[in-house]
């Protein structure tokens, strides 16, 4: 695995495709829709934990269309057990390895634990899981698809689905813009733990998606990776249109490709000049209702949102970034 | 303290304290817990033992009993001996993973420390939290003292890891009643134990060089199947579990069985009990028997299985059969036990009339004379005629 470790990352700027592995651990034939950004993403990370892996899995959108009895898409040794629980049954594994290495019943190296799980196993019912794992120290991967709702039961609202977005249970109406409250910044959270490992990722970027996740298995200790994943269904958008979505959510500076290692944060990925929000927004249909004041709205909040990440970049203490003056008069009296 | 205590050798001891003696001697591997009165004595015990190195395990504090249970299943899946214990409101925090336990089939050895559900709020001893899970296709078996906790957890293991039988078992035993009570115990040698229960071999194990997909989603053309198949197993466990016991038996000449009888010979009135309560039963039975009255004890031991035969054969030439629950089935036909043993019973031709008593409910105290009680009112009631109802014992006002 050498071959395709963290190491060759340095030489990111001269990769190229062919050069990435050949082997398919996420098998084809499995029943995601066309289009489907997490399939494409599970594709590449499964690439880039390579075959030494164990891998649990949250209920969700994966687990059904991957794993219908008698049949399965996975060539890794793979579990699931139920939606909340997947970074304490990843613990499990974890554990129940390292006693068996050290009694010498299996050999060493450790099969690499990776624990997956989407937005709605990971940022709400699985949040305690996980950060009981996180907080425990476990050797583990831990990767969230965020597809922004809860897909594999339809189109329900999670707490990372973004303002405004209409779902099934957060409609737009006389009396609603859609979801009420701001994504839930999932990240910040996994970072708040300490843990020496921390990345946001896109299927869009598949280099930067491959190199973060052989980072985050070669770290020791605890690791997290928020994986964009465009969902056409959900997202109401032409499935041809998952890459490119992906890009522009980068590209308007939504969803920022950034790690953050032992603390310090740095953007992985720099785009030269932020494009309006609203070329994100326009092509998804479940933002088709907004009008001007909540799309200037999501403008000035994602434009606020990315300059506090580009002043943690630059702050030597990133949990204190340097404010510019006119943030700090924003800052209400008395605060 | 020593690395585990001397053969045969009677010494005084905590039962929780017991219990993870039997889980060090049974080279438990991996253990995951969360703190709950009134187990807490048995995982602290056994975090001291992991922490002198006197087990060679690894111990997880987790943030929940539902994690706990969650990463059981991770270490069994991993391929290592797997224990936990917990309690009452912990044990309805599991209750969803105790299914995926069974039904992924996977060998955990369980200590419940029985206690009572909220609301209200009660710490103390009954078996509401037990019964509450009576359907979750675990191997369940009740121990009536400190003795039999010990001896327990160690063939736990040993019925569990069985290649026919591969299903998470449960020991139950009597929340403080039982757990915090100081007994005189015996235990057997380290080799002795070694040799009746070797290393765990599992059949299927998360490995790289042999992949397997565990927890698979199945569609209704093969969901039935799949739980026909648990039912097999776990009915099937049976035979298993009295070898085991015999073995047991012919180690250290204590004999389990699957029905319990005590003073049963021409006895018209039976009183069946499950748990610590049976010894106090055993108490009033002889007294009642000294008295000249034709009374006897059976005591249900096994609960999952469930022992129909040998219950039946128990209960045959009794009038009248006294079940004493200690969990109500809210709204229902009475405690969970004596729907069951109705159940049971309601094919024969000849069968003892039921009478259900619902007692010790929280923590309240026992004592033999409610038995003597509870036979008065129960022989009234059966005189005026089966009402089939159940009586709550004890209530005041």
């Amino acid at each position: 695995m050498d071959k395709f470790g963290f190491a060759q990352s340095q030489k990111f700027d001269t990769y190229a495709s062919r050069l990435l592995p050949r082997e398919e651990y996420f098998t084809s034939g499995h029943r995601s829709c066309q289009g489907c950004g997490e399939a494409l993403a599970v594709r590449w990370v499964c690439k880039a934990i390579g075959k030494d892996a164990i891998i649990a899995h949250a209920t969700g959108c994966m687990e059904i269309v991957s794993s219908g009895m008698p049949q399965t898409s996975w060539m890794h040794p793979w579990i699931h057990v139920a939606f909340e629980n997947t970074a304490a049954v990843a613990a499990g594994i974890e554990t129940g390895l390292k006693i068996l290495a050290r009694k010498g019943k299996i050999p060493e190296p450790l099969p690499a634990v990776v624990a997956m799980g989407g937005d709605g196993g990971t940022s709400d019912i699985g949040l305690q899981a996980l950060s009981g794992a996180l907080e425990r120290g476990h050797n583990f991967t831990y990767i969230c698809w965020d597809n922004e709702a809860y897909m594999n039961t339809g189109i329900q609202r999670s707490s990372s689905t973004p303002y405004g977005a209409m779902t099934t249970t957060s409609p737009p109406g006389k009396r609603s813009i859609g979801q009420a409250t701001w994504k839930k910044n999932m990240v910040a959270i996994a970072v708040a733990h300490g843990i020496p490992y921390v990345a946001t990722a896109s299927p869009s970027y598949v280099f930067d998606l491959y190199f973060k996740v052989r980072k985050a298995i070669e770290t020791p200790g605890p690791a997290y990776i928020h994986v964009l994943s465009v969902c056409p269904t959900g997202w109401r958008s032409a499935t041809d249109l998952s890459v490119r979505l992906g890009r522009l959510a980068v590209e308007t500076g939504v969803f920022p490709l950034y790690e953050v290692v032992n603390g310090r944060y740095r953007l992985t990925v720099q785009p030269p000049k932020l494009r309006p929000v609203i070329d994100y927004l326009k092509p998804q249909g479940r933002f088709r209702h907004l009008r001007k004041p909540e799309l200037d709205l999501i403008q000035r909040q994602t434009l606020a949102a990315y300059e506090l990440l580009l002043a943690k970049c630059q702050a030597p203490y990133p949990e204190f970034p340097v404010l510019t003056h006119e943030e700090e008069e924003t800052i209400p009296e008395g605060a | 303290m020593s690395a585990h205590p001397a053969k045969a050798q009677r010494v005084g001891m905590e039962v929780s304290i017991a219990v993870s003696h039997a889980v060090q001697m049974a080279r438990a591997e991996a253990i995951a817990a969360y703190p709950i009165t009134p187990q807490t004595h048995i995982v602290e015990h056994l975090s001291t033992l992991v922490a002198n190195g006197e087990l060679e395990a690894e111990f997880i504090n987790v943030e929940s009993e539902h994690s706990a249970l969650s990463a059981c299943i991770g270490m069994s899946a991993a391929g290592a001996r797997t224990y936990t214990a917990t309690s009452a409101q912990g044990l309805a925090l599991m209750h969803e993973i105790l299914f995926i336990a069974s039904g992924m089939r996977f060998p955990i050895v369980m200590t419940v420390a029985n206690r009572a559900l909220s609301a209200p709020l009660s710490i103390w001893n009954d078996h509401s939290d037990i019964m509450a899970a009576r359907d979750i296709g675990w191997i369940q078996v009740f121990v009536e003292n400190g003795q039999e906790a010990y001896d327990h957890t160690i063939m736990a293991f040993k019925i569990a890891e069985h290649p026919e039988v591969l299903l998470p078992t449960i020991v139950n035993l009597d929340g403080f009643i039982l757990s915090h009570v100081v007994e005189a115990l015996e235990f057997i040698s380290q080799e002795d134990v070694d040799a009746f229960l070797p290393p765990y071999q599992p059949k299927y194990r998360l490995d790289p060089k042999k992949p397997v997909t565990m927890g698979a989603f199945a569609m209704p053309e093969i969901y039935t199947e799949v739980k026909y198949a648990h039912q097999v197993a776990l009915t099937n466990s049976y035979h298993h579990i009295l070898k085991v016991w015999d073995e047991w038996a012919n180690l250290t000449g204590r004999r389990y069985r699957p029905v319990e009888t005590y003073l049963t010979e021409d006895a018209k009135v039976l009183f069946l009990t499950m748990g610590s309560l049976t010894e106090v039963a055993e108490v009033a039975v002889e007294e009642m028997r000294a008295q000249g009255l034709p009374v006897g004890l059976v005591s249900l031991r096994l609960w999952r299985p469930f022992p129909f035969d040998a219950l039946r054969e128990a209960v045959k030439d009794a009038e009248l059969l006294i079940v004493c629950d200690r969990a109500l089935s809210a709204g229902g036909p009475g405690g969970p036990v004596h729907s069951e043993v109705r159940n049971c019973l309601y094919p024969l031709e000849s069968k003892p009339a039921t009478v259900n008593y619902i007692i010790g409910l929280g923590g309240r105290d026992v004592p033999p004379e409610a038995f003597h009680d509870i036979l008065a009112r129960a022989q009234k009631e059966v005189e005026s005629g089966p009402s089939g109802e159940f009586f709550l014992y004890g209530v005041r006002g």
